[in-house]
């Protein structure tokens, strides 16, 4: 039932969550603000108790934050969502908010760097531990399970060697022992996959790339699916036995969906005060607008470049699924049928030398940390995202000391392939 | 709050507060595939606000035992059964949707027991269209999404029962299959769908009511629109009727408009 009542992607993409207020205005509002006037003694009273919903003080919600949070829950599919100042404060409102000391978490070990860091060394220093197992070991993942495990995490596609995340086999085992699935889905963008049609419980973003679009903002978004069984699980008194944090309140009676959502903001934003700028939530909303749009010729540039360069005599492989020759391609066409993303590596064939020469040949592709940007990126992981890692870290994540990191931007397509030629012919010079 | 009901424990929300059978008590009947959480703004507030509130999973949903009411009839059964298990002589009713026709006949089987009576989101009859019950039955996430997609009157919901941010269309599609898998045994929703649409004593039952009703309807309504409900309004003696400018997510969607509509009618 297609119109208003059951908007598609690209509607909800430029709708959801606003509607012009009493001002008239068409675009969503910047409510740079702190606080919100109370009506009443009665009305503070209220709001502070859940008795009524409504803004009390930025930290907690704002309403442009929630445009965006609404936005994003839509395009998802899931039950609501929390806007944060960061990708990494999304993901540790998520850990924090269901575990503490003593609690163990299996992850993927094709990881974001930062998320690496995060789990494997500043949260066991909090009494948190995290084995990892290679996204498609699914015999690993489940062997690697212990009687505190409390959550699985990937990433929909792995950074930066593109492992697909068989969602819907890691969830079923995660479900099957009484544990949710996180997946870190900013790679993908809800454009190319909706992980909790998949399996998935709980979706982050670092909305800092593909959602934003621009390069222009840090942000992190977590989404509820609201379908992980907190009671039935037993493993989360954090939501489902009276919190003295807040009157006793037990979060998963309050909200038989969505408890996770009501812990981490009355919680979570409350007490690590994470909370992401009005502004920069605009930024971002300013960005999913043209989601679509962005991802359609962020694909079709991709498909382009991943071409070019496996074709080309100086490259001695492309990591990108499109290629019959990545472990995940099949996977990838079952699971992301409208792409696996245009964030991926190549080696170049040659010294460290020639790597590091190619990156600074070129002119179109900027050499910097981050990724999704609409201009095209480029940089060497080894010596920068994950430059904590040691080699056999590195080469769990199929990463080596020459591989190449590429973001493929909306530029024209051929005058990316002719900066790619240009610096892979300086390269080849290096290595002469 | 469990109560032993008909020899099952039926489950209520109390707004966190304590039962006080002392304070005057208000009772909250949700619909087709909710639960109690679907009042949690409400009956927080009544809660903290003077009254006494059970908010119950119907028998049989989530953290209800016992087998589901199969009629309007046998679920205000229950509700008269729980009043006497909690020791509540007398109470007001709200109901939703389907509750809003299990409070309706509570109220006529039981009228001593019934102070005031609100009718949310009513109907009567209350027919679900053939194609709906079949899909309830055979592809019940279909029927769910067309529910909601009947239910949903704006993409942009204010701040609701989890905070801003709230999604009201995902939300209730998460609780629709929450509430759905909570019974294995059953289909909750074809159930809750044949009840609405063979209730047969919806004029009747309100034609013998003194109690004050109010009625709670979404102008724009596409579940339970506001002209289904012309004809029990018509017959009732002492009602009055409050249009909230939204859908069938009366509690969720237009939340404060509501909660002052319940305050404002309930309240002496």
């Amino acid at each position: 039932m297609a119109g208003y009542a059951d908007p598609g992607f690209d509607t909800l993409a430029l709708h959801a969550g606003a509607t012009p207020d009493a001002t008239g205005a068409r675009a969503v509002p910047i409510h740079l603000t702190t606080s919100f006037v109370f009506e009443s003694s009665e009305h503070a009273a209220s709001l502070f108790n859940l008795e009524r919903a409504g803004h009390v003080y930025s930290r907690i919600s704002n309403p442009t934050n929630a445009v965006l949070e609404q936005r994003i829950s839509a395009l998802e599919g899931g039950v609501g969502a929390i806007s944060v100042a960061s990708g990494q404060a999304a993901l540790h409102l998520s850990i924090a908010t269901l575990m503490g000391a003593g609690s163990h978490i299996v992850a993927s070990s094709a990881l974001y760097g930062g998320s690496h860091n995060l789990l494997h060394y500043t949260l066991r220093r909090f009494g948190i531990e995290t084995t990892f197992v290679k996204p498609g070991d699914l015999e690993g993942w489940r062997a690697a399970v212990r009687p505190n495990t409390k959550l699985f995490f990937g990433e929909t596609v792995g950074n930066p060697g593109l492992d697909v995340l068989n969602t819907p086999e890691v969830a079923a085992i995660a479900h099957a022992n009484g544990v949710p699935l996180l997946v870190d889905s900013t790679l993908t963008s809800p454009w190319l996959v909706k992980p909790f049609t998949q399996g998935a419980d709980l979706v982050y973003h670092s909305a800092t790339k593909f959602l934003s679009g621009h390069g222009t903002v840090m942000g992190g978004l977590v989404v509820d699916g609201g379908s992980f069984d907190w009671d039935a699980s037993g493993k989360f008194p954090e939501l489902s036995e009276p919190y003295e944090g807040f009157h006793n309140m037990v979060f998963t009676e309050e909200a038989s969906v969505g408890a996770f959502l009501l812990r981490a903001r009355r919680e979570g934003l409350r007490d690590f005060g994470a909370c992401l700028s009005p502004h920069s939530a605009w930024l971002i909303l300013q960005g999913i607008e043209t989601l679509s749009l962005r991802m359609e010729r962020h694909m079709r540039n991709t498909e382009r470049v991943v071409e070019f360069l496996a074709k080309h005599p100086l490259v001695a492989r492309v990591g990108h699924p499109l290629l019959e020759s990545h472990p995940d391609h099949a996977l990838a066409q079952r699971l992301l049928p409208r792409g696996a993303g245009s964030v991926f590596t190549f080696d170049i064939q040659g010294s460290r030398k020639q790597g590091q020469a190619f990156v600074e040949a070129l002119k179109v592709f900027s050499h910097l940390a981050n990724v999704g940007d609409c201009r095209s990126l480029v940089i060497h992981p080894a010596s920068t995202t994950h430059f904590r890692m040691d080699d056999e870290a590195l080469a769990r994540g199929g990463i080596g000391q020459g591989t190449i990191r590429l973001s493929i931007g909306l530029e024209e397509p051929d005058d990316l392939l002719d900066d790619l030629k240009r610096a892979l012919r300086v390269a080849e010079k290096a290595g002469a | 709050m469990q109560f032993e009901v008909n020899n099952a424990s039926l489950y209520c929300y109390t707004g966190g507060r304590a039962f006080d059978a002392s304070k005057p008590t208000v009772v909250m009947i949700h619909g087709v595939l909710n639960d109690h959480s679907v009042w949690i703004l409400q009956s927080r507030y009544l809660a903290h606000h003077g009254w006494n509130v059970l908010a119950l999973d119907l028998p049989g949903h989530c953290r209800s035992g016992g087998a589901p009411a199969t009629s309007v009839e046998e679920a205000a059964h229950w509700v008269i059964a729980l009043l006497d298990a909690a020791g509540v002589a007398k109470a007001a009713l709200v109901g939703h949707s389907l509750g809003s026709l299990v409070a309706l006949e509570t109220a006529a089987r039981a009228p001593a027991r019934v102070s005031q009576l609100v009718l949310v989101g009513c109907a009567y009859p209350m027919q679900v269209s053939p194609a709906l019950i079949e899909a309830s039955l055979n592809s019940p996430m279909k029927a769910l999404e067309m529910v909601n997609v009947f239910s949903r009157s704006t993409l942009a919901p204010p701040p609701s029962a989890l905070g801003p941010g709230s999604w009201i269309f995902g939300a209730s599609m998460a609780l629709g299959k929450h509430v759905l898998a909570s019974n294995k045994d059953i289909n909750l929703f074809h159930t809750g769908f044949v009840a609405c649409d063979s209730y047969r004593n919806g004029e009747a039952a309100i034609e013998q009511l003194t109690c004050p009703t109010l009625f709670v309807l979404g102008e724009v309504d596409q579940m339970t629109p506001p002209k289904a409900a012309k004809g029990l309004i018509a017959k009732a003696k002492n009602a009055r009727v409050v249009m909230l400018p939204g859908g069938h997510h009366q509690m969720t969607e237009t939340p404060e408009p509501m909660l002052k509509a319940l305050v404002d009618f309930l309240e002496p």
